[in-house]
C-alpha cells in the first residue's frame, strides 16, 4: 500500500547558533524563508517532508542532525559554507526554500562543494534521504559515491522563471549581517 | 466538463514552457521597465559628471567604470543632441551607413541606447542587425562535449562539426579534471577536419586561461560581467578585474570576448526594479569599456527568464544588436534549450539567422542534446538536415553546409586515429582501435565502449601540472604520421605571435586567410551591397543529399 503518512516537523527559533563540538553532528542550513515564507519546494514536495528525510538520512548513518537558519544571504553556496562551518563534524547541508541543495565542508571555499544538486524540480524525497545519508558519511569520514542525479535540459524552460520568482522572495527575508539562528525541531 | 480542444491544447508542447507576468519591483520585466534612468549627460573639464540622471558623486562602480571608459566624450555631446528615435531611424535607414551610425552609438548613454532600441520592432532591428554587425561575413559557432568527456568521441565530433561549416568550436567538461584532454581533443579533431577552426575550453576563469597560455586552446569566451554592482561582487569581481583578465588573454596572442545576458541579475535577486535589456546595456558598454573585442550575449543560460516575459525575444535581439551598435563582434547566443515547443524555439533563432551575426549561434550543439554538457541548446545534431533545409529555402546563409555520410565517416575516423596517435605519443592512458571504431560511427557517447575514468583523470592531472604545450601536440602528431595536422596545429600556435586574429570579429577561413571587420568589413546600404550568397556557395546550400535529381529520373 502506499505510503499516505506525511509528516510535520514543528520548528522553533531559539536564538543565536554557535559552533558545534559534536564530531557526530551535521548542520543543516535553512535558507531564511524555508518553512516560514515558503513551506514547499519548486515542485511542491513540503518542507516537512524534505526535513524529515534530510534528518532520517543523516540518523540512518547513526549521526545526529542539527538545525539552523541562515539570514545573512539567500545564496545555497554561502548558506551550505556557513552551516558547516557552524557543524562539530564541518559537514553542512544548504537549502533553499526552492529545494536547491549543497553538501560542504567547512575548509572549502564557500563556491566550491562536495556535492551540488542544482536542479531543483528533480529533488524528490528519496534524493533528499540519500543527500541526509551522504552528508553523514563525508562526516564519518568516509568518500561516499556522489548522490546519482539525472539531468533535464528542459527544466530550463519550464522552470527558471519561476525559479527566479521563488528566489527573489526569498530574498526579501535576508537581514544584512544577521547572525545565525539555532532552531530546535521535534516530530 | 471540459472543452476537448482545450484538452489537446493544452498537451500541446508550447504549454510545458513556464509563463509568467511581469513584476517591476524586481525587474522581471523585458524592457522599458519605468524605474529605467531617463537619458542625460554632462561633461566638465573632459570629465563625465552626469550619467544617466545620477551625478557623479552618486556613481556605483559600473556607472564609474561606464563614464570613464565605454563613451567617447568627444562624440558624446554632438550624438546627445539626436532624438532616440532620430536615432533609431538613422539606424534602419539604408542610405547612412554603418560608420556614420558609429559615429553617434560612440557617444551615446545607456539609457539613450536602451530608448533608440525601443523605438523598433523586430523586423527593424533585424535589418539594423545586417548592417550593424562588424563582420560582413556570418559565421556559426558550435559546442562539442559528451557526458563521459570521451576525448575520442570529442575529437571525432569536432572533426565532423569543422567539416559542416562551424568557423569556431567551444568544449566543457563534465568532470573538471578532464579539461586538459578535452581541449586537446576539440583543437586536434577540429584541425583534422579543416585546419584554422577556433577552439576554446570553456571552464572556470583561472583554468581557462592556464589551458590557453600553455596553447591547447585558440579562444576564450566565459568571462562573465553583470550590470548591477550588487551581482558582481558576489562573484568577487568588478570591470577592472575583468578588464585585467582580458589583458592577460590579450597579452598572449589569444582572442577573446566577453559573456553577458538579459535576466541573469533577476535570476540572482537584485536587478534593482531596472529592465533586463537596460541592466544588459551596461553590461555591454563595460565590455566596449574594457576595450575587449566582443561579447557573447542573447541572454544566454538565463534564457528562461526574457522566455516566459512579454517581448521577451524582441529583448533578447535588441541586446545583440546594441552589442553590435557598440561596434564589438557578437556571438549571439541560440545556446542554451528555450522551448518545448519547435515552433518557438526556430521563431526565436530567425531573428538572427535571418539579417546573420557574427556567430548566429555561440553555439550550436555538434553534439545531440543528451550529450551537450552545457545543459542543451537550441538547435542539435539531430536538427542539421532541418538547419540545412532551412538555409535553402530561404537563400540564407547560415554558416552551415550539407554533407555527405561518406566524407563524415571519413574525418571522423581520421580525426580519433590522430587523438589515439597523439595520445600513445604523448604516454596518455592507451585508444584503442576498438574506441576508434566507435567513434567513427557514434552519434553520441552511449554509442562508446567506457574509458578508465580513473587512469584518465589521473594523466589529465599529471599533463595540466607538467610542462606539455601546443609545440609538443605538433610534435606528438608528426610522430605519429599526422604531419598534415600536426602542420595546421603548429599553424594555430603561430596566429598567436601574429595576432591578426585578434581583430573584431576574427576567423580563419581556409589557408588560414583572416577574415575579420578589418578586411571584411560590413559594407550593407541595402538591396546589391552587403553579404551576398555567391554562387558557389548558394550551389552548396542547394544540393542537399535528400533531392531528387531531375536528370536522375527516365
Amino acid at each position: 500500500m502506499e505510503n499516505k503518512f506525511i509528516p510535520v516537523v514543528k520548528i522553533e527559533e531559539i536564538g543565536e547558533a554557535k559552533v558545534g563540538i559534536r564530531a557526530e553532528e551535521v548542520v543543516i542550513g535553512l535558507a531564511p524563508a524555508f518553512k516560514k515564507g515558503q513551506h514547499k519546494t519548486i515542485v511542491d514536495v513540503s518542507h516537512d517532508v524534505v526535513l524529515t528525510e534530510l534528518i532520517a538520512g543523516i540518523e540512518e548513518e547513526g549521526l545526529v542532525a542539527r538545525i539552523v537558519r541562515n539570514i545573512r544571504t539567500s545564496d545555497v553556496c554561502f548558506i551550505a559554507n556557513d552551516a558547516a562551518k557552524l557543524s562539530g563534524s564541518g559537514i553542512g547541508i544548504g537549502i533553499q526554500s526552492k529545494g536547491t541543495t549543497v553538501i560542504h565542508q567547512k575548509d572549502l571555499l564557500p563556491l566550491n562543494n562536495l556535492e551540488l544538486f542544482p536542479q531543483a524540480p528533480l529533488l524528490t524525497p528519496e534524493i533528499f534521504r540519500l543527500i541526509g545519508k551522504n552528508a553523514a558519511k563525508y562526516a564519518k569520514g568516509e568518500s561516499p559515491n556522489p548522490v546519482p542525479v539525472a539531468s533535464d535540459q528542459m527544466a530550463r524552460p519550464k522552470y527558471q522563471a519561476k525559479a527566479a520568482l521563488l528566489h527573489i522572495k526569498e530574498t526579501k527575508y535576508v537581514v544584512e549581517n544577521g547572525k545565525p539562528i539555532e532552531i530546535k525541531y521535534e516530530f | 466538463m471540459r472543452s476537448k480542444r482545450f484538452e489537446v491544447l493544452e498537451k500541446r508542447p508550447v504549454n510545458k514552457d513556464g509563463f509568467i507576468g511581469e513584476w517591476v519591483e524586481e525587474g522581471l520585466i523585458a524592457m522599458e521597465s519605468p524605474n529605467d534612468p531617463k537619458p542625460s549627460l554632462k561633461i566638465e573639464n573632459n570629465l563625465i559628471t552626469e550619467l544617466d540622471g545620477k551625478k557623479r558623486e552618486d556613481f556605483d562602480m559600473i556607472d564609474r567604470f561606464i563614464a570613464d571608459y565605454a563613451i567617447d566624450i568627444d562624440k558624446a555631446e554632438k550624438a546627445m543632441e539626436f532624438s532616440s528615435l532620430e536615432i533609431a531611424r538613422k539606424i534602419v535607414d539604408i542610405h547612412v551607413s554603418r560608420d556614420q551610425i558609429l559615429e553617434i552609438t560612440a557617444g551615446i548613454t545607456p539609457a539613450k541606447m536602451t530608448e533608440v532600441v525601443a523605438h523598433m520592432n523586430v523586423v527593424e532591428m533585424m535589418m539594423a542587425v545586417q548592417k550593424m554587425r562588424s563582420r560582413k561575413t556570418p559565421s556559426n559557432q558550435c559546442h562539442v562535449t559528451n557526458l563521459r568527456d570521451n576525448p575520442v568521441l570529442i575529437a571525432a565530433d569536432a572533426a565532423e562539426a569543422s567539416v559542416r561549416g562551424f568557423d569556431e568550436q567551444e568544449t566543457t567538461i563534465g568532470i573538471v579534471r578532464y579539461a586538459p584532454f578535452n581541449a586537446i581533443s576539440i583543437f586536434v579533431g577540429a584541425q583534422v577536419g579543416r585546419g584554422g577552426i577556433l577552439t576554446q575550453c570553456s571552464v572556470e576563469e583561472a583554468t581557462e586561461l592556464e589551458l590557453g597560455m600553455k596553447g591547447l586552446t585558440s579562444y576564450a569566451e566565459t568571462v562573465s560581467v553583470y550590470g548591477t554592482e550588487q551581482v558582481f561582487t558576489d562573484g568577487d569581481d568588478t570591470p577592472w578585474s575583468k578588464a585585467f583578465l582580458a589583458s592577460a588573454y590579450a597579452s598572449r596572442g589569444l582572442k577573446m570576448r566577453f559573456t553577458s545576458g538579459t535576466g541573469s541579475e533577476a535570476l540572482m535577486g537584485n536587478a534593482e526594479g531596472k529592465s533586463m535589456l537596460y541592466l544588459e546595456t551596461r553590461c555591454i558598454y563595460i565590455t566596449r569599456g574594457s576595450g575587449v573585442q566582443g561579447l557573447q550575449n542573447g541572454s544566454v543560460s538565463c534564457i528562461g527568464m526574457p522566455g516566459s516575459l512579454p517581448g521577451g525575444i524582441r529583448a533578447v535581439l535588441a541586446e545583440n544588436l546594441i552589442a553590435m551598435l557598440m561596434d564589438l563582434e557578437c556571438a549571439s547566443a541560440n545556446d542554451q534549450t528555450f522551448s518545448h515547443s519547435d515552433i518557438r524555439r526556430t521563431a526565436r533563432t530567425l531573428m538572427q539567422m535571418l539579417p546573420g551575426t557574427d556567430f548566429i549561434f555561440s553555439g550550436y550543439s555538434a553534439v545531440p542534446n543528451c550529450d551537450n554538457m552545457f545543459a542543451g541548446s537550441n538547435f542539435d545534431a539531430e536538427d542539421f538536415d532541418d538547419y540545412n533545409i532551412l538555409q535553402r529555402d530561404l537563400k540564407v546563409d547560415g554558416g552551415l553546409r550539407p554533407v555527405s555520410e561518406d566524407e563524415v565517416i571519413k574525418i571522423r575516423n581520421k580525426a580519433a586515429r590522430a587523438i589515439q596517435g597523439l595520445f600513445k605519443e604523448l604516454a596518455l592512458p592507451e585508444i584503442t582501435d576498438e574506441e576508434v571504431e566507435a567513434a567513427t560511427y557514434a552519434h553520441g557517447s552511449k554509442d562508446m565502449p567506457e574509458r578508465n575514468v580513473v587512469e584518465d583523470l589521473k594523466a589529465a592531472e599529471e599533463l595540466i601540472k607538467g610542462d606539455v604545450t601546443g609545440i609538443d601536440l605538433v610534435k606528438g602528431l608528426s610522430r605519429s604520421g599526422f604531419d598534415d595536422v600536426a602542420e595546421r596545429v603548429l599553424e594555430m600556435l603561430k596566429q598567436r605571435i601574429s595576432g591578426d586574429y585578434l581583430q573584431t570579429s576574427a576567423i580563419l577561413k581556409e589557408g588560414f586567410k583572416i577574415v575579420s571587420a578589418i578586411n571584411d568589413k560590413n559594407d550593407y546600404m541595402g538591396p546589391g551591397t552587403g553579404y551576398r550568397l555567391s554562387e558557389e556557395r548558394w550551389e552548396e546550400i542547394k544540393n542537399i543529399p535528400t533531392a531528387i535529381r531531375p536528370e536522375s529520373i527516365d
